[in-house]
């Protein structure tokens, strides 16, 4: 799926979360958003999710205009998200979790469950298998059976992915997928996300790891006060020298520089 | 919410592991309504039918309910409404239109649609706790417009509605009765296992989560509130049926909270739990009649306590997935 | 006319009384204090009590010692919705909304059939009925007792208002309903904060049922119940959480019920008052002078 934002503006009241912001993310592709804290990442996401109603601007899914529309309708059109704070739903079965994704392309009706009929043991059959797949494409090792609250952080990281790839999407926004991962988990995301592409997903990345955005991403969009600053190849980004002083300010060492933007891993 | 058996201290979760068997087992039902079935046998006075057909309807009521409270975590505090509108519908096509009873069954499934949606239609898109107060005045409304109307009988309500199958014996008004409640515990209960009854969990424990998965909040509520509807005022037709009269009296913001009080006390979003709470709490009264004074002061403590020391009720629902859904053995690859 | 407009802000100081209360909780930590209502029920059956046991001591002086009674219940009701808040509201902070709210509609029954237990179902009569002198107003007949109650009413709600933009204390309070974590770290003292909101809203409702108890002759212990609903619908209406609003909310739901009964006759009143809510509800949610708010995600 293609997303093509352009000229968004978000305003709370008088403060400017989003201030003339385009970008596009093409078929198949992975392009990351990335920028200091608080110059609208999130709030960008939310606006092409549907959550928030932007002031200004145009969302454009396959050229077709959903600016305003709200996120049951987005995600209906083919679009699933992940949350920066994890959102799943902690009480429910780790299944239960990844079957919500199933939501929108499982036909089963009240009338079914009521009489139990025939498409009912088959669309619940199919709805667990297809939850199970997904949770053993994200590699989950804890157990599928408990409550999602039960497991360790990173792997509520997964089971949210899990979640999202249920719903069978064409393009995949993921914020902050490897926020407090650590190392070797890391390692694990990006190539997970690598492979979630090979499914055919266009993917919308913020991501504070500079590692795994170089690594993953055919473009980087960088924002900065609601405006974007760059837009480009990782290579190009990470020496834009608007870049540079956005993230270290004017006067830094060419060293923190690498260390930051730089070869992080690799 | 804490779930099952992560309280602690309470003298209640020391039982758990067995209670936990217990809870997850299947035979409950199938003894509970054998039981049922088999008690005009041991004791066939009028007293003690009265007592178990208005128990059963409370089972009924407290199972719609839980559709609302439990399964999608939308507190109705004016659920004796859905129950009004039922029993009113039925007994005044009845013995104003001489209409056998069953016949008013599907213009009541009408009519409490109907209600749903033009109580829950405007008040759905509001924050939850304001959707408590509004059903509270909504349950007052219908109250204070069936004590005003002449077609309900005003204050005094309707008398001479006939039986169901028209002036029945009361052992077979029971039998009717067990049935249905049966079907309206059993059918509460595969709504809650299937895609809607999942979507309504998914809306109580996050909205914005379940929005973002293309649940839509505002539908999938009003959903599990039109079911609810239901469940209310068939039970209504019953209690119309039971009492052959219905008065504005019965229809009081504390019978809502009575039921609301079996459905918390049983366990929110547990089908068995609230049939249970709904058994308790419609035979411990009789049990206790020295204390009546005390019953709705006490009802009052014992839901504050519920939500302090064990919030997910004497008998919590079930999140765990049954081993067969855990591990299903056939896999097919994923799509590439 | 002017007797329904009278008659209508008459009733709607009352409502305001004991709207501020539940606009005040709710806008500092977002909770419907469902027992709200029944604070005033508690304030009235106070009031009574000690009326009773003042006995003769005062003789026909009756604004005197209502106005020490009042003051003293006040006291009383504050405190036993500051205790109400402590037991039953704190140990929920921070569970869900739906835990909080089944608790409050408990703490509601616990009071009203509490005070069932000690006080019996039948009505009491008010020791105390203020002596009835008719004015004439703008072609509007009042009563002097009623003119005094509006007085003490307005006091009350001026003081309020003052407590709340003018001091620290209301500052913290404002701080708390933005963010309450911020507020902590900030090192407000969010519990006492809490519990002192709690104690001047269940004051005044306190207050408002003593008031009512000598205007109206009668008490029992349901009589929470309904204005509990209404002084909800007046916050509502103005805008909950905010306190002018809310003032305003409680005058013109009076006024509107006033008209609403002259039209529709008095067995519709609780109807039409609850028919504004409703429509409040759905077509301004956020009440006349409540400010919008963008929900973050």
């Amino acid at each position: 799926m293609n997303l093509e934002v352009a000229d968004l503006r978000l305003s709370f009241g008088g403060l400017l979360a989003i201030d003339g912001l385009s970008f596009g993310v093409g078929e198949n592709e992975i392009v990351s958003v990335i920028g200091p804290n608080g110059a609208g990442k999130t709030s960008a996401f939310n606006c092409v999710t549907g959550f928030y109603r932007p002031t200004a601007g145009r969302i454009l899914l396959d050229g077709q205009d959903v600016s305003g529309r709200r996120p049951e309708q987005i995600a209906a059109m083919g679009v699933a998200r992940t949350f920066q704070n994890l959102r799943l739903f902690g009480e429910l079965s780790v299944l239960d979790n990844v079957r919500a994704g199933t939501h929108l392309w499982s036909r089963q009706r009240a009338i079914d469950a009521l009489l139990h009929t025939p498409r009912f043991r088959r669309t619940e059959n199919e709805v667990t298998d297809e939850a199970h797949r997904w949770l053993d494409f994200v590699g989950l090792r804890g157990d599928r059976a408990g409550p999602a609250r039960a497991l360790p952080y990173g792997e509520q990281r997964r089971v949210e992915i899990a979640r999202a790839l249920a719903r069978r999407p064409s393009l995949l926004l993921l914020d902050e997928p490897a926020a407090g991962l650590n190392h070797s988990e890391k390692a694990e995301m990006t190539d997970l996300i690598r492979r979630i592409r090979e499914l055919g997903i266009s993917i919308a990345l913020i991501e504070h790891d500079m590692g795994l955005v170089m690594e993953v991403s055919e473009r980087v969009v960088v924002l900065n006060f609601g405006r974007e600053i760059a837009d480009g190849p990782p290579e190009q980004v990470r020496r834009d020298p608007q870049v540079i002083e956005a993230y270290l300010g004017r006067d830094a060492e060419d060293s923190e520089i690498a260390e930051i933007i730089g070869d992080g891993h690799g | 919410m804490s779930a099952p058996g992560t309280g602690g201290a309470s003298g209640l979760d020391r039982v758990s592991g067995f209670a936990r068997g217990l809870f997850d087992s299947r035979w409950p039902g199938p003894v509970l309504l054998l039981a049922a079935l088999l008690g005009p046998f041991v004791n066939a006075t009028p007293y003690a039918l009265n007592l178990m057909t208005t128990t059963a309807i409370s089972v009924m009521l407290a199972v719609g309910l839980n559709i609302v409270v439990g399964y999608c975590g939308l507190l109705d505090l004016g659920y004796a409404a859905f129950f009004a509108v039922g029993a009113y519908t039925s007994g005044v096509l009845a013995t104003r239109f001489d209409w056998p009873l069953l016949a008013t069954v599907p213009v009541v499934l009408v009519a409490t649609v109907i209600a749903g949606i033009v109580i829950g239609g405007p008040t759905l898109r509001l924050r939850s706790d304001y959707l408590a107060i509004v059903t509270l005045g909504f349950g007052e409304i219908i109250r204070i417009t069936a004590n005003n109307l002449d077609v309900t009988g005003g204050p005094s309500g309707i008398h001479g509605i006939p039986g169901l199958f028209g002036g029945e014996d009361k052992v077979v008004f029971y039998y009717a009765t067990v049935v249905i409640v049966a079907l309206a515990v059993i059918g509460a209960a595969r709504l809650g296992r299937s895609r809607i009854g999942r979507a309504w969990r998914f809306v109580r424990e996050d909205e914005d989560a379940a929005a973002a998965m293309g649940v839509s909040p505002y539908r999938v509520k009003l959903a599990a509130y039109i079911a609810g509807a239901v469940w209310g005022g068939l039970a209504g037709v019953l209690f119309g049926a039971h009492l052959s009269a219905v008065s504005p009296g019965s229809f009081r913001f504390l019978d809502s909270a009575l039921i609301l009080m079996a459905v918390v006390l049983g366990g929110m979003g547990s089908n068995p739990g609230v049939v249970l709470g709904a058994i308790v709490l419609a035979v411990l009264p009789e049990a206790l009649r020295d204390l009546v004074d005390w019953q709705y002061f006490v009802f009052g403590v014992l839901l504050i306590l519920v939500m302090l020391v064990r919030p997910q009720g004497l008998w919590p629902a079930r999140s765990r997935e049954t081993p067969q859904d855990a591990a299903r053995a056939v896999r097919p690859e994923v799509r590439a | 006319m002017s007797q329904l407009i009278w008659n209508g802000l008459f009733v709607g100081a009352f409502y305001s009384l004991v709207a501020l209360g539940y606009s005040m909780v709710y806008g500092i930590i977002k909770l419907l204090n469902f027992a709200h209502g029944d604070l005033y029920m508690l304030g009235a059956f106070a009031g009574f009590a000690m009326l009773g046991a003042a006995g003769g001591v005062f003789g026909s002086m009756t604004l005197l010692p209502l106005l020490v009674v009042l003051v003293l219940t006040m006291a009383a009701t504050g405190l036993a919705g500051v205790a109400l808040e402590r037991v039953a509201y704190r140990p929920l902070r921070g569970a869900p909304r739906l835990s909080l709210l089944i608790t409050a509609v408990g703490a509601s029954f616990a009071l009203e059939y509490g005070m069932h237990l000690v006080a019996g179902a039948d009505p009491r009569v008010y020791p105390v009925r203020l002596g009835g002198t008719t004015l004439d107003l703008l072609g509007a007949r009042v009563t002097v007792q009623q003119l005094v109650l509006v007085l003490i009413a307005v006091a009350l709600m001026i003081v309020l208002n003052v407590l709340v933009t003018r001091s620290r204390e209301g500052r913290a309070m404002r701080a708390i309903a933005l963010d309450p974590r911020a507020a902590r770290l900030m090192g407000i003292d969010v519990d006492a904060v809490i519990s002192r909101a709690f104690f001047l809203g269940s004051a005044l409702a306190g207050a408002a049922g003593v008031m009512a108890g000598a205007y109206y002759g009668k008490i029992d212990f349901l009589m929470g119940f309904l204005i509990g609903l209404k002084a909800f619908t007046a916050a509502v209406i103005g805008g909950i959480g905010n306190i002018p609003g809310t003032m305003l909310g409680g005058l013109l739901l009076g006024l509107l019920e006033s008209f609403g009964t002259y039209w529709l006759g008095g067995e519709w009143r609780d109807v039409f008052a609850f028919g504004v809510l409703i429509l409040f509800l759905t077509v301004r949610p956020t009440g006349l002078l409540g400010e919008r708010v963008t929900e973050r995600v």
